[in-house]
């Protein structure tokens, strides 16, 4: 019998989800008046379960007497249909469950609680329970009623709502399935057809590749079975493979042409390579692109391992899932790292557009921006808070061309003992499944994210998109790091893109291996092997065990209640086999797999385009610009995102991600402390410039990191100790174009990353993200990302009591500025408010860069600096307003004490110009000949000082023109009010 | 005098358990950390310790409501232990999650023959909230707060707003001064969560059972607070203060 326990607000409570569901509603127009009432339900499926038992449930594990009201009956009864505290209501009962399928935590605790529960009232089964939620609305036409249902409390993509009672008495749970081995009739195919068979089975193989597999099978007289296909599909995405990136290209720009065996290896990985060689004995990358995360030595003990993902596709169709299931699977490639890390901080990093574009702008299919950054927000905050790990930086950009492509990067840092950083899987052992159970979702998420979006994506990948279970994958953490320090397996990783396939495939590529897949564990019935294979299915790790030690494995994690199986056998054999119910599937070798995809080359040009001059706008007064830059949603206070994220658990924290008297400063970068017993900080920051790619690639990727290495240094990080990330988002790059400037940015990243002597320990890409949707002419539509770099840095400093923040700490010290400016507006902040074009994007002196981040780092060890902010968007001018009304301390510049590249440089270059390498110190006066002797033989000057008044002051020359001046409380407010919701 | 030892019972989601035993262990106690299933196999383990510490997380997801799950576990399967456990002059420490726990298990005496008068429900905001809050403690009655006056401690909770039955249930859980930690402050936003009568923490009868919302484990180290690059050089954190009380009761 199916019983359902509805929670009401109780009376005189606030019904909150019912205000929110209104002010969605008002965004899409409907503004009613509408009446509206909310609560949340369990169905629950028992044969034996009597009303006063359901009763018992509901007043004493599912509600709260203080504040909720249950009410109890079976499915269909009137009592269910009507909001108990709404006499007289006549309007709609609109009802919102997951798809069966869907990961629903929730119903999944509830489950183990309730048979706890049933178990001390005798022993009642408890079959299933599913979550619903509820809303009755009156005040809405029909019409209305459905746009509400499906753009506001519902997501095709992953839940359906019913107008109504339910449709349905019992809780589906799936059927049996029938094996029935599926071959290919592959040797019929002409071109077309085998085009067809890549598109239509979701493979998003080229031609080329396809025409590979045919011959293969051709050669050995064979049709391929379908999961044959499918785990050659799944090695050879550009997801797991990045065939594009570390493939043949042809690169042409105004210097020359270039033949790239494998380009990122002859790029990025060169420099590293160049570095590590360079250094010797005194080399502290430890493992560097080849494990699911880059390592490097931190202290005697630990190294520290750091990756940065994306997961922007499944972000576009259920922005919270998508998220959600992007922070978690980061955090698994950290575990999967070595013999698995502790994870220590969360970075987070999001592109949208703009959260005003007009709703009626919005073309089919896309979601509103504000619902995709706030369903990210969340699903990143759910995720990482429940993990217990603290999220400590983080970004977000704004540009429309983000309108069908939302970007997500989830990045992870975690901590590893020097002896656990390597792996080596062993013949013999046995591959053991740990986690989450097996289901239907995540199906092709690998081969999807090789693939542009259309408007026609939601329905076609809906099985890509997941919700995550966090609490899965803490009891996951927590076991794993048992087994690792009882040394109890030899070899870990994650299952993330391709399930069970990569993981496997990848871990069994030097030896061999057989799964048994009808033995693992699944969440329904109804499965095929295929399904198994290649199921993204979260929270699963798999491990490669001695024999000898499963019987320990087991034990452990069924302490921990977590589930463990014995799925196959890593045979030397050197090839793939796998089987269902002892029969063969598939059988491949791995040589294939890992060797046998064509190459392909690829052309790829970049043509800078000539500088065009900008008309900067000559005024008698700047304050106006200076708060339309603040309050632009790129540099505009995240403080609303940011408070909802834990970024003290683990106990570590000391420079937090707001800094200040009111600790709504925007830091530079956060720090934390891994070890408690020890002074050791590890400081994580990032840079980005999407604008300034509009101009040269170039300039953009190496802007991007003389930014991420800014951040780090300003709060006290020693600049030869920091790792970076390389993070491509692209367009389409089969166009060779759009490829051309991303090669171009992987030379900046070569050529910065050697002369800072900073190396890349890991990296990713993600391509295609181009949206097309047909408009209301008829027309194809493209919309193509901008090329956008992240670049994050992973830093450290010795004693965390040397780290410096951005807030001014007291008037009557001196504010120095160092670095040079250059009149460099090109994608700058200024163009941007004052809808300016032309320019140039902002060049790094990479030679001067490092001496400057040397020079001011002893400057910092020393004590002498007591607040720092590195000047990004909006130049000097933003920089110096946020470290004042963070601090609340007044301060007064001079322009014409500004280092410059030239005399030239006017008034509007000295406020805004985003020249990279600057920085803004506070300096007590006591400590300015040691703070200048530091920095002898770097371009700076003292500009100015701090004052006891409330106000921002910049003049043009000590005495001359005041060009900007402002209450701190008026430029915080044009700061925090844009994103404040 | 041995060190007193201290139980950090974990369950799966429980997320503090590290830096709340390096609390303990830094104010001078041997902590140790178990599994809520070793508890509920062995429920007499627990008299082998003299402080139990529910650490912050989110146990079981806090699926359904914040500690909901773990909160029933204790009510169905260890009552009797944890009466034991405080009959016997021993200490109960709930953080955050553990405070949920707590509150919601009939551990802090909030229950009467009505059912519970009091609990911890979705702060007014509808959201998570990580910020640093000033809380005023009231040292007469609660072990953990003896000396304690105005701490600065840091939140991160979404389920801390202090609920009461009803207004007479509210006066008698103040009569019998079983409000000893409470927002304070003069900003607007003082109290974080809408919390009734300000409440941020709640001790029983004997004072030796104590929840609070705020985490003072993560508050050990001067460079954990906030403005830390502002103020002059502190030895420790203001959080300490509970655990070494605790630790002391035992000495």
């Amino acid at each position: 019998m199916l019983w359902e326990i509805d929670l009401h607000p109780r009376a005189g409570t606030l019904d909150r989800e019912a205000a929110s569901v209104a002010a969605e509603a008002a965004e899409l127009g409907i503004t009613g008046p509408l009446e509206i009432y909310t609560a949340r339900g369990f169905l629950i499926e028992s044969p034996a379960i009597d009303d006063s038992q359901v009763e018992k449930l509901a007043t004493e594990l599912f509600s709260d007497s203080m504040v909720e009201q249950p009410i109890c009956a079976p499915i269909g009864k009137a009592a269910l249909d009507a909001p108990p505290n709404a006499s007289g209501f006549a309007g709609s009962l609109l009802q919102v469950l997951l798809k069966p399928g869907v990961m629903d935590p929730v119903a999944s605790s509830a489950e183990t609680a309730a048979r706890d529960f049933c178990s001390t009232m005798g022993d009642i089964p408890i079959e299933a329970i599913r979550t619903l939620r509820k809303y009755w609305i009156a005040g809405a036409s029909e019409e209305q009623l459905a746009k509400i249902g499906s753009r506001v409390l519902a997501n095709d993509a992953i839940e359906q709502f019913f107008v109504g009672p339910l449709p349905f008495d019992r809780l589906q749970l799936g059927s049996e399935y029938q094996f029935a081995l599926q071959t290919v009739e592959l040797d019929a195919l002409d071109d077309e057809g085998l085009m067809r068979l890549s598109l239509e089975g979701q493979l998003y193989l080229q031609l080329a590749e396809m025409q590979t597999i045919q011959q293969h099978f051709a050669k050995l007289g064979q049709q391929p079975t379908d999961i044959e296909l499918e785990s050659i599909a799944q090695t050879w995405s550009e997801h797991c493979s990045h065939k594009t990136l570390a493939g043949r290209i042809a690169y042409r720009d105004e210097n020359g042409e270039r033949q790239f065996e494998n380009m990122l290896k002859e790029t990025i990985f060169a420099a590293t390579q160049e570095l590590r060689a360079r250094w010797g004995e005194n080399d502290w990358c430890v493992s560097v692109f080849r494990d699911n995360a880059g390592i490097v030595r931190f202290d005697d003990e630990n190294n520290l391992a750091f990756k940065v993902e994306t997961h922007n596709h499944p972000s576009a169709l259920e922005p919270y899932g998508g998220a959600n299931t992007g922070i978690g699977g980061v955090i698994r490639d950290t575990i999967g790292t070595g013999m698995a890390a502790k994870p220590i901080c969360n970075t987070d990093v999001f592109c949208f557009a703009p959260p005003d574009t007009p709703v009626d702008s919005l073309p089919p299919s896309v979601l509103n921006p504000k619902q995709v950054m706030n369903g990210v927000v969340s699903g990143v905050r759910d995720y990482g808070n429940r993990m217990g790990i603290p999220t400590v930086n983080g970004a977000v950009y704004f540009d429309a061309r983000y309108l069908g492509n939302p970007l997500v990067y989830c990045g992870n840092v975690g901590l590893i003992p020097h002896e656990m950083s390597f792996k080596e899987v062993q013949p013999g052992d046995l591959i053991v499944s740990v986690g989450g159970r097996t289901g239907r979702d995540g199906i092709h998420g690998a081969t999807f994210s090789s693939a542009e979006l259309t408007s026609e994506s939601e329905t076609l990948s809906g099985g890509s998109v997941q919700i995550g279970n966090a609490i899965e994958e803490k009891k996951v953490l927590d076991v794993i790091l048992a087994l690792r320090d009882r040394g109890l397996y030899t070899a870990i990783t994650d299952c993330g893109a391709g399930g069970f396939s990569s993981a496997v495939g990848e871990m069994g590529e030097e030896i061999g291996a057989e799964v048994w897949l009808d033995r693992a564990p699944v969440k329904y019935e109804g499965l095929s092997y295929t399904e198994i294979w290649i199921s993204e299915a979260q929270e699963r790790m798999v491990l490669s065990v001695p024999e000898k030690n499963w019987e320990a494995v087991r034990q452990l994690c069924a302490d921990e209640s977590v589930e463990a199986t014995v799925i196959g056998k890593f045979e030397p054999t050197g090839r793939l086999v796998l089987k269902y119910n002892d029969q063969t599937v598939c059988d491949l070798t791995m040589d294939l797999l890992h060797n046998g995809r064509p190459p392909v080359i690829r052309q790829a040009e970049f043509q800078p385009a000539p500088v065009e001059p900008v008309a900067l706008p000559q005024r008698d007064d700047y304050t106006v610009d200076l708060k339309k830059i603040l309050g632009s949603y790129n540099v505009a206070s995240k403080q609303s995102i940011i408070r909802q994220y834990d970024h003290e658990v683990q106990g570590g924290s000391v420079v937090k991600p707001l800094v200040g008297v009111q600790m709504d400063g925007p830091s530079d970068a956060a720090v934390v402390r891994p070890v408690l017993d020890s002074r050791r900080g590890v400081v994580i920051s990032c840079g980005m410039n999407p604008r300034y790619g509009d101009f040269d690639t170039y300039n953009m990727a190496a802007s991007a990191i003389d930014e991420a290495m800014r951040n780090c240094v300003a709060v006290g990080a020693d600049p030869s100790r920091v790792a970076i990330l390389d993070n491509f988002c692209w367009g389409d790059c089969e166009n060779s174009q759009t490829l051309g400037s991303l090669v171009r940015a992987a030379l900046a990243c070569h050529d910065l990353s050697l002369v800072l002597e900073t190396p890349f320990i890991s990296g990713k890409d993600s391509l295609n993200n181009e949206f097309s949707y047909v408009d209301a002419d008829g027309t194809k539509q493209t919309i193509a990302i901008p090329p956008t770099l992240l670049i994050s840095a992973m830093g450290q400093v010795e004693d965390v009591a040397q780290c410096v923040t951005m807030d001014l700490k007291a008037a009557g010290n001196r504010l120095y500025l160092v670095g040079n400016t250059n009149e460099e507006f090109g994608g700058s902040h200024f163009s941007l408010v004052n809808n300016l074009t032309g320019g140039a994007a902002p060049a790094v002196d990479a030679e001067l860069a490092k001496q400057t981040f040397a020079a001011l780092h002893q400057a910092i060890r020393q004590g002498t600096v007591r607040s720092c902010h590195d000047l990004s968007e909006g130049g000097l001018a933003v920089a110096a307003a946020e470290m004042a009304f963070a601090g609340e301390v007044g301060a007064s510049l001079d322009l014409s004490k500004v280092p410059t590249s030239a005399e030239s440089v006017g008034a509007v270059g000295r406020l805004f110009a985003e020249s990279n390498t600057r920085f803004l110190c506070e300096v007590r006066p006591e400590d300015a000949t040691a703070f200048e002797s530091q920095l002898a033989g770097i371009p700076f000057a003292c500009v100015g000082e701090t004052t006891s008044e409330t106000r921002l002051q910049i003049d043009e020359a000590t005495g001359g023109k005041t060009l900007v001046d402002a209450e701190l409380a008026e430029l915080k407010s044009a700061w925090q009010s844009p994103l404040s919701w | 005098m041995p060190k007193p030892r201290i139980l950090i019972l974990r369950a799966p989601g429980t997320n503090c358990d590290v830096e709340t035993a390096f609390a303990f262990e830094h104010a001078g106690g041997q902590a140790e950390s178990l599994h809520l299933n070793r508890l509920l196999e062995a429920p007499q383990l627990a008299a082998d310790y003299q402080i139990l510490c529910i650490p912050g997380g989110f146990s079981f997801g806090d699926d359904v409501a914040a500690g909901r799950i773990f909160a029933n576990q204790i009510r169905h399967h260890l009552a009797d232990v944890m009466q034991e456990f405080r009959a016997a002059g021993k200490l109960v420490l709930g953080i955050c999650n553990g405070f949920q726990v707590l509150i919601k298990s009939g551990l802090l005496d909030t229950d009467d023959d009505r059912g519970p008068t009091a609990s911890l429900s979705w702060n007014d905001s509808g959201r998570y909230l990580a910020r640093w809050v000033q809380v005023s403690a009231d040292n007469k009655k609660c072990v953990f707060l003896a000396g304690c006056d105005e701490l600065f401690l840091p939140i991160a909770h979404a389920e801390g707003k202090f609920v009461a039955r009803d207004q007479e249930a509210f006066e008698q859980l103040e009569q019998a001064g079983q409000l000893v930690l409470r927002y304070s402050g003069n900003a607007s936003d003082y109290n974080p969560n809408g919390s009734l009568g300000d409440v941020a923490g709640v001790c029983d009868q004997t004072g030796r059972v104590f929840g609070l919302m705020p985490h003072p484990e993560r508050f050990i180290d001067p460079t954990q607070h906030p403005q830390w690059t502002r103020l002059p050089k502190q030895g420790e954190g203001a959080g300490l203060q509970l655990f070494r009380n605790a630790v002391r009761f035992f000495s």
